[in-house]
């Protein structure tokens, strides 16, 4: 929670800033920095686990509908008590070890997921001034408290001594690190055009407006534009999300590595599933979608945080959506697809992102050159290695019942 | 003892940890481990001196490390390479049965 | 201050020794991951946050999955290994021999004079290291993508062996 409420900003906007400083004028001097951070921590907790809650109840639903059935809506008022049911049941289930697992591990691996995906919310700005940690290579930061999930999918693979666990382990390791190149790829146009790693620095380079009404977002440029998309189809895999969720695929494979895992521990890898999915949409709304920006200047009076929710749970509504619409993935296609395809597409991007930063200063009929050839750069690669993946597949046939 | 003392015996300490574990375990595996903690007992010790130097260049010593990590990774993938070559040659990784010259 | 330093020390140390010494491969594969994050704890202790971050996501991240991998792809079932020849007069001169080295360099740091004035940090930014990377140090930068570049190739090459196996002969 970082630069200082100014007096001429409206009150809603300043009041998780004054409720803090008010919470901690209790405390003395020394003691109030802790305070503000703990107060931090324990709101960014709070408000993730009610989403985790309503998200669960809101993909069950969705999905329902897309499927011509009405989902959850037994448990209280349209099923809106469905996940505390959920949680109930998760509690109260037998926490079942398998005899030769390893007990350590077995219990580290969840807790080490969920650790990872928390850690990756302290650099998020929420607000104008609902930034956790201020770090100086926050984005660096994010993808390095990620990368430790990987550990734990392999901890709970080995851990439960069983060899199918083990293969599953290791299909889920490959898809992870074939995914976390493009994610990485994508991000280096945001640093490019905003010139700094940390994220308050990123979204305070997509303010202002041009023309008083189009955005200064990156995902209105064309790199930004397929870099946006890049990221958002590797945030897909990297939290093992359909199209991509082989390595739990329940009418495939029991639960891949998570077969020996019953109870609460599957319920914090659950929870930290959908961690890691919002972690990754809240980072996409920062990089991409200009933050806690509002869209034009005659909205600015809803508050900062507001926006950001929105867009946040836009971008989560979108996972939903694609979970409903697209069919699975086999292993050997997703990697195919990140190595073959993704890592060229992200590459050309990064070209493309620098020649759109040096010709910053074209002006006039250039200006429709430079987009020109930034469009052309962007969507020319995409149709090509597309054309390359599909190759050598038959023609489709269609057969209507 | 001065900070500096203490960062300097902890880098000491670990290399020799690493250089004990990779003489002593006949896994090639466990030798290249002791090697990687020999590596970053060395990045230990340039960022140490980086902390409590007189400020010359801002951020020499982070760019050092910065190449010894990446170099130590490269390393590390080609080291990993070697064993799995061993193995499939021999099916066997400890060091004491690469004694032939011979394929 | 120096409490943290001491016992961020203690801990990397430790797991260090217990990750050089444990009979089970992943187990050791699995400790020394942990002293890596006490190394990264180290360099934000120092102040160079990018240091510590490039350390976790690259050898946390990276570096302890192929690790994995190798371990997990040269396996022997137990009832494949003869019995162990006489390997704990090895461990012990290797011990000797680590233990002479760290008596070496220890004696080395206590006798030296270095200052003891606790300076404030250098505050890196990104920013600097950044017109480091790109400035004076740009050759080095290079020379080390190409490095990368083939020593990965050559590890891909290394592993893939003779290259896909030819279908069966006679049938």
């Amino acid at each position: 929670m970082s630069p200082a409420a100014t007096p001429d900003e409206s009150l809603l906007e300043r009041a998780p800033v004054l409720a803090r400083d008010w919470l901690t004028g209790f405390l003395p001097g020394p003691a109030r920095w802790l305070a503000g951070s703990l107060l931090a921590v324990v709101a960014v907790l709070l408000v993730f686990a009610t989403l985790f809650a309503l998200l669960t109840l809101a993909e069950r639903k969705i999905l329902g509908r897309v499927q011509n059935r009405p989902g959850p809506n037994r448990v209280g008022w349209f099923g809106l008590l469905q996940p505390v049911a959920d949680g109930i049941k998760m509690l109260i289930k037998e926490d079942l070890v398998p005899r030769a697992a390893n007990p350590v591990l077995h219990l580290l691996a969840p807790v080490v997921l969920l650790a990872a995906a928390i850690m990756t919310f302290a650099v998020i700005p929420y607000g104008r001034h609902l930034v956790p940690v201020e770090l100086d290579a926050a984005l660096l930061y994010f993808f390095a408290a990620g990368s430790a999930t990987e550990l734990a999918v392999f901890m709970a693979g080995w851990a439960s001594h069983n060899k199918y666990s083990l293969l599953a382990a290791m299909r889920a390791l490959a898809q992870l690190i074939s995914y976390e190149l493009p994610l990485l790829l994508s991000t280096v146009p945001v640093v490019l055009a905003a010139g700094t790693l940390s994220t308050t620095g990123i979204v305070a380079a997509q303010s202002g407006w041009k023309w008083n009404l189009v955005p200064h977002w990156l995902v209105f440029t064309p790199c930004g534009a397929a870099g946006f998309a890049i990221f958002m189809v590797s945030a897909l895999a990297e939290s093992n999300r359909s199209p991509f969720d082989l390595p739990e695929a329940e009418s495939e494979l029991i639960a891949g590595h998570l077969t020996e895992y019953s109870g609460f521990k599957y319920a914090l890898f659950f929870m930290a599933e959908y961690f890691g999915m919002c972690a990754a949409s809240a980072m996409a709304v920062t990089l991409f979608l200009g933050g806690w920006h509002a869209p034009l200047p005659a909205l600015e009076a809803i508050p900062s945080y507001v926006w950001f929710s929105a867009k946040l749970l836009a971008l989560l509504l979108g996972f939903i959506w694609v979970r409903a619409t697209m069919p699975r993935l086999r292993i050997d296609q997703l990697t195919r697809l990140a190595w073959k395809f993704m890592v060229p597409l992200a590459l050309v991007n990064v070209g493309t992102a620098a020649f759109w930063s040096l010709t910053f200063p074209w002006t006039g009929p250039l200006q429709l050159l430079r987009w020109a050839v930034a469009i052309a750069l962007a969507a020319g690669p995409f149709f090509l290695l597309g054309r390359g993946l599909t190759s050598g597949l038959g023609p489709r046939t269609y057969r209507y019942a | 003892m001065s900070p500096l003392q203490i960062c300097l015996a902890f880098s000491s300490a670990l290399f020799a940890v690493g250089l004990a574990g990779a003489l002593a375990r006949s896994n090639s595996i466990l030798v290249l481990l002791g090697i990687e903690l020999m590596l970053n007992a060395a990045n230990l010790n340039l960022i140490a001196f980086w902390r409590f130097s007189p400020h010359g260049s801002p951020s020499t010593g982070v760019v050092f490390v910065v190449f010894a990590i990446a170099v130590a990774a490269a390393e590390t993938a080609v080291g990993l390479a070697l064993v799995i070559s061993i193995y499939r040659h021999q099916q066997d990784i400890r060091l004491e049965e690469a004694t032939r010259l011979k394929g | 201050m120096n409490t943290v330093l001491v016992i961020v020390a203690l801990a990397t140390v430790a797991t260090a020794a217990a990750a050089m010494s444990r009979p089970s491969l992943l187990n050791c594969v699995l400790l020394l991951t942990v002293s890596w994050t006490g190394i990264a704890a180290f360099y934000l202790w120092a102040g160079a946050e990018f240091a510590a971050f490039a350390q976790v996501l690259i050898y946390v991240g990276a570096i302890s999955m192929a690790l994995m991998f190798a371990v997990l792809l040269t396996r022997r079932t137990r009832s494949d290994f003869p019995p162990a020849r006489a390997s704990g007069s090895r461990a012990a001169y290797a011990i000797l021999a680590g233990a002479a080295v760290a008596a070496v360099l220890l004696a080395a740091v206590a006798r030296s004079s270095v200052a003891a004035a606790p300076a404030p940090g250098p505050a890196s930014t990104v920013r600097q290291l950044g017109v480091q990377l790109m400035g004076p140090h740009a050759a080095a930068l290079l020379v080390v993508g190409v490095l990368l570049t083939v020593a990965l190739i050559g590890a891909v090459v290394l592993a893939a062996g003779a290259g896909p196996a030819r279908p069966e002969g006679t049938r």
